[in-house]
C-alpha cells in the first residue's frame, strides 16, 4: 500500500510539474525544491516548539528518575554516529543519481535506509530500557516532553525510511517520472534535515545536563 | 522570458570530499561526547553549543548543498530557523528559563 501511495504521489507531483512548467519557472528555481525547503523551514518551528517545551520541563521529574539517571550516553553516541553516517550514504546516493549511476543509487539508498532502521531500533531499545527503569510517558513532565520530542523525531526517521525504500522500488520498476535525480535529492534533503534535528537533540537533551 | 532551472549537477563536491566532511563530523561528535566526561568548567556549555552549530552548518551547507544552491533556498530555510529561534527564545524567556 505504501509503495502504491508513494508511486502515485511522485506521479502526481510530476504531472503537476509538467502542467506548471517546473523546468521553466518564474523564479528560475525548481518548484519541487523550493517547496521542500519551505517545508523544512516550517519543520524548524515544529521541532523548536518540542525542544523548547523539553528544555522548560526537563527539571520537573516529580518522583520519577532524573535525566542523568536514565540516559546512556555511550549508547546514544553510537546511535548518533549511525545517523550521522547515514547522511554520508544519502549524499552518496544523491551524487550517484546525478551521475545516472542506478546501481550505486540503489546501493546507497538501501544502506541509508538500513542505517536509519538501526537508529530507530536503538531508539525502541532505549525507550524500553527507560520504561523498565520507571520512566513511563506520564511519570513526569520531563518524561512526557522527552518521549514526545524524541518520538516525533523517530517518526520522522521512519517516514524517511519508507520514502527511501519506496523510491528504490519505484526506480527498480523504472516508473520514476521526470527527473529521477531530483526525486532522490528531495528525499535526501528531508533525510539530512532529520539528521540535523538529531544533532541539536543530542547536544541539548543528552549532553547538557538538566 | 525563459529562465533555466538551477542544475542539480552543479554541486561541486566529489565523493571523496563528502567522506572527508563525514570524517570531520565524526571527529566533532567524538569531541562532543568527550566533553561529557572531561570537566571543562565554564567552557563546557559554550564549547558544546559551538560544536553543535558547526555540525549543523556543515550538514546544511555541504550535504544539503545549500552552499551551492540559489540564495532563495537559504533565505527560505534560515528564515524558518530564525523565526523558530526568536519565537521560542521569547517563549523560554517568558518562563524565566534563562534566569
Amino acid at each position: 500500500m505504501w509503495f502504491t501511495l508513494a508511486e502515485n504521489a511522485v506521479m502526481t507531483a510530476d504531472s503537476h510539474a509538467d502542467s506548471h512548467g517546473a523546468a521553466h519557472t518564474s523564479t528560475g528555481l525548481s518548484n519541487n525544491k523550493l517547496g521542500m525547503w519551505l517545508f523544512l523551514g516550517s519543520e524548524c518551528l515544529l521541532f523548536g516548539g518540542l525542544i523548547s517545551t523539553y528544555m522548560l520541563y526537563r527539571g520537573r521529574v516529580g518522583e520519577g528518575p532524573r535525566p542523568s539517571q536514565v540516559f546512556d550516553i555511550p549508547f546514544t553516541s553510537v546511535s548518533s554516529f549511525v545517523l550521522l553516517m547515514s547522511s554520508l550514504t544519502m549524499v552518496l546516493a544523491v551524487s550517484a543519481a546525478h551521475k545516472g549511476d542506478d546501481r550505486n543509487t540503489y546501493l546507497w539508498t538501501t544502506v541509508t535506509a538500513l542505517l536509519g532502521a538501526t537508529f530507530v531500533g536503538g531508539q525502541v531499545y532505549e525507550f524500553t530500557a527507560f520504561y523498565n527503569e520507571g520512566m513511563g510517558f506520564t511519570t513526569s513532565l520531563f518524561s512526557s516532553s522527552f518521549y514526545v520530542l524524541t518520538g516525533f523525531h523517530g517518526v520522522h526517521v521512519t517516514v524517511g525510511i519508507i520514502m527511501l525504500m519506496s523510491i528504490v522500488g519505484i526506480m527498480k520498476r523504472s516508473k520514476v517520472p521526470g527527473s529521477k535525480s531530483e526525486t532522490v535529492e528531495m528525499i535526501g534533503l528531508y533525510w539530512h534535515f532529520v539528521d540535523v534535528v538529531w544533532i541539536i537533540i543530542f547536544t541539548l537533551i543528552y549532553l547538557i545536563p538538566a | 522570458m525563459t529562465t533555466e532551472t538551477h542544475s542539480t549537477t552543479e554541486h561541486g563536491m566529489s565523493n571523496a570530499g563528502y567522506v572527508r566532511i563525514a570524517g570531520i563530523l565524526a571527529a566533532i561528535t567524538a569531541l562532543e561526547v568527550a566533553t561529557y566526561y572531561i570537566d571543562l568548567g565554564a567552557l563546557f556549555l559554550p564549547s558544546l553549543l559551538i560544536m553543535m552549530a558547526v555540525k549543523f552548518y556543515i550538514v546544511v551547507s555541504f550535504f544539503m548543498h545549500l552552499r551551492y544552491e540559489s540564495k532563495m533556498f537559504s533565505w527560505v530555510f534560515y528564515a524558518g530557523l530564525f523565526l523558530a529561534m526568536t519565537v521560542y527564545g521569547i517563549f523560554l524567556a517568558t518562563f524565566h528559563f534563562f534566569s
